[in-house]
């Protein structure tokens, strides 16, 4: 007996649109919602339905013996909600079949697993939130952008309560070892391992249709074989690739769809099961510990982080990027947030990658710019743009241990008020209720400021900082939602 | 008094300050009266201001006989150039040229730019200068910068005429000293045939007669100048999300400009003001290593590139711009400083560029040393005084610099030539 685990990736990031230096400060729109809808329309009708509607029929036919699963990115999710509605609503109707798990994964498709660890854990929150409320699915296993995986990382997904992660084959970790097998990591040894069968998915994602290659045509039953010639005890063939390989990089034409379609026959006979990833968790034990020290990943010959971080350029945007996380985390805007989030896609840092030969083609094909640099140069105008924008609601002058106290400070006195309110309100009722006519209620002024002063008695003891007497004023002004300029000045 | 001029750009459609310099030049020596000019460039739009001097396409001169109606001539080059003037030159073709690629009028196409094949352009521009120097009547013929030497010597030879050239770089300034021996030969063969040479500032003077070994009296400074703005130029105003100091660096991104030293003084001024952007408007082909540097020096989110600027573009990022810095390793004049204190923006210029001979309210620096940079970068932008004083004074003296002054030199050395 021996299992095959489906994995397929869905991910748009939201390209930004050609941002000069004039624009800086003038204008706060930073996208090409011409070319994400071009682009995600294009191939949602040519990949995404057609092979939702393949897998409908494969799961029907077969009696919910054919599973698979999805990581779909939540830029990707908002943007299909916008411009293919119809491709989630079949997606519910693919999630209502049981025969498909979603996985969890960083909301942005972002690289915070590397830089920012509070920003990396709110995106994973964020996402599994939202697969939850549009397929009802609590992700259990979790798949980081791009497969990008190391032992801290490891040791994030494990305390944020995940039971196994998804990650690539890389050569100079794996060594001798075969991806074919269950494994668990050295940071947190409960973590188990899926690993990509490299060669095995890249036959189908990239090799189907490729006339050169020497096992050219791959026919479903050659497939299997090869899955069945493999050694007894590896009983685990994790295939995991980009969605779009359905009719996208191998076309309709191809016989991509008509291939997969026939692989549950094939299996049947020759005992090959299909299972997601959580039921290969449950089902397997893992064989051995795997050490990633540095970050791996299933990009680029290099299978590291080269791909986003390779060069200066991409180290600099980045830093750049994630030196004010904490700072956009204290902003309320939602439009910050949400620009924060598509800042974030790993795409825009793919783009500015300057590999030449085989890498190169990959992601200048991908790549929107003509050229790394302008990639770089327009990213930092709109990164440009942004900073100033968070800096407008809370000033650089401020450090954020300061700025962390004043908010809280401010945050405690609203509950405060909050609280006084409802008592001022609690003791109107009853003035109303006691002395009919001798307190009006019109005149609420004169009950309220004897509340106030009541306040200001209790103020010290409320904040926990030392300061807090300081900050009186900005109490009484509360309501004002950015006391910390007023501190600035 | 009539002059054949050779030029290589001609406004609108300039690709850098040579362009610019011919057309104020050009302009300036009208303004004296009694000059008729003919300026001859390798490919007119159309749009080129025609009041001042007749323009002559290099690219609308024939040099293979064709026959063609008057009619036809009108309707394929009637936008450019005067269709008498095509049958003019055309009966003054002094060769068979028609082993030569030429169109259906017998003309040479040629691209105006600085192409791949530039040596070719260059050559059938001198071509083409044979057919008009035995057409236009002259009293004297001016090259402008090495591209058009050949020509003028070509010209000299059929006419007769003393052959003015002018300098307005030599290709010591282009390479930092490694110069190609292609372009110094034909710099050095055209200022041998010269009968003058002007130069557009006391260091390109100094060069041409130290590293091409010509004697001192036959080489006259005339310094550059600038055309005053139109009113829409200088009303033109920052943009209104601005909300830091923007330094500007505008040119090509080429080694000579030394765009390197603003990277490295721009980090140095980021290390201690906040808000303040850098701007690197302009391409070149060493582009890409200052955005590599950029980022390296960790300072991308607050230097910008913008990409080569053309027309208004250029004064809308001067009116952006608080200060305007220009650390050429060597500049043989450099007009672009000379707009910037037009529209009221305070520069800072390097010593080894040709108009610090002539301003003086500005900040001279050498283009090496970062840290003066640096400094006096920080300082226009901190201390108001010093804005206002090098705004207020700067303005004031550029507008005393002005091309008429500069065409009344010019207009007197051809009277000495054509009087000799």
């Amino acid at each position: 007996m021996r299992a095959i685990c489906f994995y397929f990736q869905i991910h748009q990031p939201f390209r930004l649109k050609h941002y000069r230096f004039f624009d800086i400060g003038n204008d706060h729109y930073y996208y090409d919602d011409f070319a994400d809808d071009d682009i995600i329309t294009r191939i949602a009708q040519r990949s995404y339905l057609p092979a939702n509607q393949m897998l409908l029929d494969m799961i029907r036919e077969n009696g919910k013996k054919f599973k698979v699963a999805f990581s779909i990115s939540g830029t990707a999710l908002e943007q299909l909600e916008q411009y293919v509605p119809e491709f989630i609503d079949s997606m519910k109707e693919l999630a209502q079949t049981g025969c498909v798990e979603f996985l969890s994964e960083t909301y942005a498709h972002s690289l915070s697993s590397l830089y920012d660890p509070v920003e990396f854990e709110a995106q994973v929150k964020a996402h599994d939130s939202k697969i939850q409320q549009l397929f009802g699915q609590k992700p259990k296993v979790f798949r980081n952008t791009e497969l990008i995986y190391d032992d801290d990382i490891a040791s994030m997904v494990y305390g944020m309560g995940f039971k196994a992660a998804i990650t690539a084959d890389a050569k100079h970790v794996l060594g001798w070892r075969s991806p074919n097998f269950l494994y668990s990591s050295a940071s947190a040894p409960k973590l188990k391992l899926l690993l990509k069968n490299g060669k095995l998915s890249d036959d189908i994602s990239f090799r189907f249709s490729n006339p050169e290659w020497a096992s050219y045509p791959l026919t479903a039953d050659k497939y299997i074989n090869w899955i069945n010639e493999l050694p007894q005890e590896e009983q685990l063939v994790n295939l995991f690739m980009n969605y779009d390989a359905f009719g996208e990089l191998q076309p309709r034409e191809s016989g991509i769809f008509e291939f997969m379609k026939a692989l549950p026959r094939f299996a049947a006979e020759n005992d090959i099961q299909f299972w997601t990833p959580s039921e290969v968790v449950s089902k397997f034990k893992p064989v051995a510990e795997l050490a990633v020290p540095y970050p791996m990943s299933w990009t680029d010959e290099a299978r590291d982080t080269s791909a986003w971080l390779g060069n200066t350029l991409q180290q600099e945007a980045a830093r750049k990027l994630y030196s004010i996380g904490e700072r956009v985390r204290l902003c309320t805007d939602r439009r910050i947030k949400l620009d924060w989030n598509y800042l974030q896609a790993s795409d825009h840092f793919f783009y500015m990658s300057t590999k030449h030969n085989d890498d190169g083609s990959v992601h200048s094909h991908y790549s929107p710019y003509d050229s790394p640099y302008t990639a770089f140069t327009n990213y930092m105008n709109v990164l440009s743009d942004f900073m100033t924008r968070v800096e407008e609601q809370y000033p650089a002058s401020i450090d954020n241990e300061e700025l962390n106290s004043l908010l809280l400070t401010i945050r405690n006195q609203e509950q405060e008020i909050e609280k006084l309110h409802r008592e001022v309100e609690m003791m109107r009722n009853n003035i109303v209720q006691d002395t009919t006519g001798d307190f009006p209620i019109d005149e609420a002024p004169a009950v309220e400021a004897p509340e106030l002063k009541k306040e200001e008695e209790k103020k010290p003891a409320a904040p926990k900082k030392k300061k807090a007497p300081a900050k009186k004023p900005a109490a009484k002004k509360a309501a004002t939602k950015k006391p910390a300029n007023k501190k600035a000045k | 008094m009539k002059a054949l001029m050779f030029g290589w750009e001609f406004p609108p459609h300039i690709l850098g300050g040579l362009g610019t310099a011919s057309y104020g030049l050009t302009k300036g020596m009208w303004q004296n009266g009694d000059m008729d000019i003919t300026f001859v460039i390798p490919k007119p739009w159309g749009d080129e201001p025609k009041d001042f001097a007749n323009i002559i396409g290099a690219n609308c001169a024939p040099v293979a006989w064709r026959d063609v109606n008057w009619d036809y001539v009108q309707s394929r080059i009637g936008n450019v150039m005067d269709p008498q003037m095509y049958f003019n030159l055309r009966d003054h073709i002094y060769g068979d040229f028609n082993y030569m690629s030429t169109n259906d009028l017998g003309c040479i196409e040629f691209s105006g730019r600085y192409p791949e094949n530039l040596l070719e352009e260059i050559n059938n521009y001198s071509i083409v200068a044979g057919v008009i120097a035995r057409t236009v009547e002259c009293d004297i013929i001016h090259s402008h910068d090495w591209l058009t030497y050949p020509a003028g010597i070509h010209a000299k030879q059929v006419t007769g005429k003393p052959l003015v050239i002018h300098v307005h770089a030599t290709d010591f300034d282009r390479s930092r000293g490694n110069v190609n021996p292609t372009v110094f030969s034909i710099e050095k063969d055209g200022m041998n045939h010269a009968d003058h040479i002007i130069t557009v500032s006391n260091l390109t003077r100094r060069t041409v007669i130290e590293k091409y070994g010509i004697s001192p009296d036959k080489v006259t400074t005339v310094h550059n100048a600038v055309e005053p703005l139109n009113e829409e130029l200088l009303n033109l105003e920052a943009p209104p999300g601005k909300t830091s100091k923007v330094i500007t660096f505008l040119g090509r991104i080429t080694m000579q400009k030394g765009p390197e030293y603003f990277v490295e003084a721009a980090a140095q001024v980021l290390h201690k003001v906040n808000n303040a952007q850098f701007v690197m408007a302009g391409s070149g082909d060493m582009m890409d290593k200052m955005i590599r540097l950029a980022a390296k020096r960790g300072i991308a989110d607050r230097f910008h590139f913008t990409g080569f600027l053309k027309g208004k573009q250029v004064y809308e990022m001067l009116a952006a711009s608080d200060v305007y810095i220009m650390p050429s390793v060597s500049e043989p004049f450099g007009i672009s400083p000379l707009e910037a204190m037009q529209m009221g923006v305070p520069s800072i210029i390097s010593k080894q560029s040709g108009c610090a001979e002539i301003l003086d309210n500005v900040i001279k620096t050498d283009y090496w040393d970062i840290n003066a940079m640096a400094d006096a970068i920080y300082s226009i932008i901190k201390y108001p005084a010093m804005f206002n004083e090098l705004r207020e004074q700067g303005l004031a003296e550029v507008n005393q610099i002005t091309w008429d002054k500069a065409g009344a030199k010019v207009i007197n050395i051809y009277r000495n030539l054509i009087n000799r």
